[in-house]
């Protein structure tokens, strides 16, 4: 009798521990091998208990520790936290843990798992990722909570990864049926990028239409590839023919409409960066919660400066050069070598640093195109300059009086204009132009002395390149250089892609030696 | 007084250099008269400036091509005679290879570019010192003069020239020795770089070729060849209404100009010891025209005088305050150009006009713009 009941206790025992064992999902991690650990992995993200993520996560990480007796606690700097409930576990110490053995199915098990356990998270973020370790993965487990998971979604953008996430498995899973794969063929062709290509170039073992589809799949998302690249090279291109149009937009105005050839214009254009390099430094000390906008202070205080010593230097000293192209041009070389010791006394000769606002950091994707903001922000401050330029000398007083006193010097001195005058507000404007750019060059280009040099030689290219005189031209010549620059480049490298430019430039001079766009006239010869 | 000016430099020229001479060979080491070697080089340094002056006072003085990128002619011979010192070190680098120079060991090149052949022979690398520039120039020229590209936009074209050599230079891909250039050279004809007697002689040749360049500029500029020249400075368009092709006299004395340069060069790089792709710098061009106009454009002897005096001050201020420098430099621009038109010369040339009743408007080598 006691026997029986001693048995049946132990039948009662066994009874009870069973189903705790079986609803236990966690109780295969703490097993000793690995298969039980893989398969305990597998268990636990059939039950997906809202512990499971974070478990899993941690045995990736190698933090989730086991001892005797089934315990499972995930490390957490010095805090033990107990696995199945989240809580700091009690009582528990670490001597006598050891983290759970990882080999490379259990990590395949445990990315599996992850993909399909987030893919239920409320988070758009950690689902859009599950999606994306599925597609990686290619679990078969993950298929079913996949499915459930398409069903759940609310989100198209995230469904539809999940869409090909799923199609990915389709494919890797041999049993199917051939309509199936096909529009898992479609599905990936329609997703097109590099992930997309090389899992439907390494199919193996397929029905011959979808090996056939596949193929036609891959040579579609590689001419799309190339489009994209080519979108991607416009944009570079674009990119830097706005930063040569911001530097050249000022010569266009003093060597363009003027004559003056200034040297010293790349220098202006240093000095509008050094502005911003001090407004920002006042902004930092006095209000640091003004930063983000310390660009739009800079702007109006780089063309004031810039432009302010624009006319100190047509008063001081291009105004007795006149008519004397080549002794301008060795002046105002001098005076690019004061003005960047000038500099580098007062700042030093090391690069200062110019910060970037939050709004102009970062990139957005769209397609196979990658588009950072302070670029496409200076591309559509280049033309809003150019069009402000041009507004300026179509629409205003200073500026017709400025297209007067080009056109004919003497009748407009005639007419009552101080020609003197609108020369300096003249060479100001172009100067205060280059400051501007020097803002722009800023967020880009190192905050150094040297800035303006490095520009000098492609600013005058590109005006020469565009037909002096010409805003237009100016405005096609940037563009036109920057673009061809940034195709050569992977051609030819940074370095001999430029020198080709260089080169082509040359040669485009001798055949037309006024430029894209030369003026037409008398005004020519003068 | 032109012709009395040329005589003075000559003796100026060769007369100076044989008493170095003289004081660091003769002289014995802590006399008062013995002259230290770096004085040697440093003097036979700013005879090679004064060739790339004259050479760019042919052109711009006498044919008013402002060259923004004569360096340029410099730099490249002065790589031909660098390439030549390179092939001598021989089995002396640091690698002991006896064809590769050091740097392509460095860079693991198996054999010798093709371009590099050749340049172990001192006669060919002389010739190439001379066609190297020489054709440069005359491919650049024939483009740039026969569409009639003139003034201001030559300048800014030969900038980019020189700019673009630059950076093509600064490659390492290029067998030029990159960034570093070409350097550590060990003997020159056969003769210890390092030797005083070597030096010496480099500095004595350097004064030969700097009369001897004289000599022929200034033949050149005084020949009936020489008139036209100007008058095509004057005005061209006039010139060439008369029956002249300026494109071809224009030409011809950037050619030789160029030649003048590349010598200028390849006499520079064994005195200074080394080569680098920093020569090509527009900013180097741009201080020789500077050069030029201190002492005055389109005389000749005012080149070599500008290029030892600038070049003397750029010694003196960069030794003893270094801040000072660009700014010296600058302001020189400055007041030259708005003060100082004729240069130097044109000072003392100001002086004899008014002493003379005659009036000197019409002398040819004044250069209007």
């Amino acid at each position: 009798m006691l026997l029986l009941r001693r048995a049946l206790f132990a039948l009662a025992l066994l009874l009870a521990a069973f189903p705790a064992r079986a609803q236990d999902p966690f109780a295969g991690l703490a097993g000793s091998g690995f298969d039980d650990i893989r398969r305990g992995i597998e268990a636990l993200a059939t039950a997906a208990p809202p512990q499971a993520a974070p478990t899993i996560a941690a045995l990736q990480a190698g933090t989730l520790l086991t001892g005797p007796g089934g315990v499972l606690v995930i490390k957490q700097g010095d805090t033990l936290i107990d696995a199945r409930t989240g809580q700091p576990a009690q009582g528990v110490t670490a001597a006598g843990l050891r983290p759970v053995r990882v080999n490379n199915a259990v990590r395949r098990a445990a990315e599996a798992a992850m993909g399909s356990l987030t893919l239920f998270s409320p988070d758009t973020a950690t689902r859009r990722k599950a999606a994306e370790a599925v597609f990686k993965s290619r679990d078969p487990a993950s298929l079913e909570p996949l499915a459930r998971a398409i069903a759940a979604e609310k989100i198209p953008a995230i469904r539809a990864e999940m869409e090909e996430a799923r199609a990915a498995l389709l494919l890797a899973i041999p049993a199917t049926p051939e309509p199936e794969k096909l529009a898992a063929v479609a599905t990936l062709r329609e997703r097109g990028d590099l992930d997309a290509r090389a899992l439907l170039a390494n199919l193996k073992d397929q029905p011959a239409a979808v090996a056939r589809a596949a193929a036609d799949a891959v040579t579609h998302i590689e001419r799309m590839e190339q489009l994209w690249a080519v979108a991607q090279g416009i944009f570079y291109g674009l990119s830097l023919g706005s930063v040569l149009l911001l530097a050249a937009a000022g010569l266009a105005i003093t060597f363009g409409v003027m004559g003056v050839i200034n040297m010293a214009h790349g220098e202006m254009v240093m000095i509008g960066a050094y502005t911003t390099f001090v407004i920002q430094d006042i902004i930092r000390t006095s209000a640091p919660g003004l930063f983000d906008y310390s660009l739009f202070l800079a702007v109006p205080a780089a063309f004031i400066v810039s432009g302010g010593l624009g006319i100190a230097i047509e008063r001081g000293l291009i105004r007795f050069l006149y008519g004397r192209p080549l002794e301008t041009l060795l002046a105002t070389w001098g005076l690019s070598l004061v003005l960047q010791q000038a500099v580098r006394s007062i700042f030093g000769p090391t690069n200062r640093e110019v910060g970037t606002p939050s709004w102009m950091s970062g990139a957005a994707e769209w397609g196979g195109l990658t588009i950072t903001w302070n670029r496409f922000t200076i591309i559509i401050f280049a033309m809003m300059v150019l069009a402000a330029l041009m507004a300026t000398l179509r629409y205003t007083s200073l500026g017709l009086r400025m297209r007067a006193v080009t056109q004919n010097r003497r009748m407009a001195a005639s007419m009552g204009i101080r020609t003197p005058w609108i020369d300096a507000l003249t060479f100001g404007l172009g100067s205060g132009v280059a400051g501007m750019a020097g803002v722009a060059l800023s967020q880009i280009d190192n905050v150094s002395p040297n800035l303006g040099q490095s520009y000098i030689i492609d600013s005058f290219l590109v005006v020469v390149f565009g037909g002096v005189g010409n805003l237009w031209g100016t405005l096609v010549s940037a563009l036109t250089l920057g673009i061809v620059n940034k195709f050569l480049e992977p051609l030819a490298g940074a370095v001999l892609g430029k020198i080709v430019v260089l080169v082509l430039v040359i040669l485009f001079i001798q055949r037309k030696p006024r430029g894209m766009f030369p003026i037409k006239g008398r005004a020519v010869e003068a | 007084m032109n012709r009395t000016a040329t005589l003075i430099c000559l003796v100026l020229v060769l007369g100076g250099a044989l008493l170095l001479a003289a004081g660091n060979q003769l002289a014995a080491p802590g006399s008062t008269f013995h002259v230290p070697t770096y004085v040697i080089s440093l003097v036979g340094k700013y005879l090679c400036y004064a060739m790339l002056a004259l050479a760019l006072d042919l052109v711009w003085g006498y044919a008013g091509i402002l060259s923004l990128g004569h360096a340029a002619f410099f730099a490249l011979g002065g790589y031909a005679m660098g390439m030549y010192l390179m092939r001598q070190i021989g089995t002396r680098g640091m690698y002991g290879n006896a064809i590769l120079p050091d740097f392509m060991v460095f860079l693991n090149w198996k054999e010798l570019p093709w371009y590099w052949h050749g340049f172990d022979n001192p006669g060919f690398a002389i010739l190439m010192v001379l066609l190297v520039p020489g054709l440069l120039a005359l491919v650049f020229g024939w483009l740039a003069f026969r569409s009639r590209v003139s003034g201001v936009y030559l300048s800014i074209i030969t900038q980019a020239l020189t700019f673009a050599l630059l950076l093509a230079f600064f490659r390492n891909d290029m067998g030029f020795g990159g960034n570093n250039g070409l350097t550590d050279f060990k003997d020159i004809f056969g003769y210890r770089l390092q030797a005083d007697s070597t030096r010496t002689a480099l500095l004595i040749a350097s004064a030969v070729f700097l009369c001897l360049m004289l000599l022929v500029a200034r033949f050149i500029v005084t020949s009936r060849f020489g008139k036209v020249l100007i008058a095509v400075r004057d005005t061209e368009a006039r010139t060439r209404f008369l029956g002249y092709r300026p494109e071809r006299y224009k030409l011809f004395v950037f050619v030789v100009s160029a030649i003048m340069a590349g010598i200028g060069g390849a006499l520079y790089v064994p005195q200074v010891g080394i080569i680098n792709p920093s020569e090509f710098s527009p900013a180097n061009s741009i201080e020789a025209v500077i050069w030029v106009a201190v002492g005055g454009r389109g005389t000749l002897v005012g080149a070599i005088l500008g290029a030892i005096l600038v070049n003397g001050g750029k010694t003196f201020f960069t030794g003893a305050l270094p801040e000072i420098w660009l700014f010296a430099l600058g302001a020189l621009f400055i007041l030259v150009t708005l003060f100082l038109p004729h240069g130097v010369l044109g000072l003392f040339r100001r002086r004899e006009k008014a002493r003379s009743t005659k009036p000197a408007q019409g002398t040819v080598t004044e250069p209007a713009e």
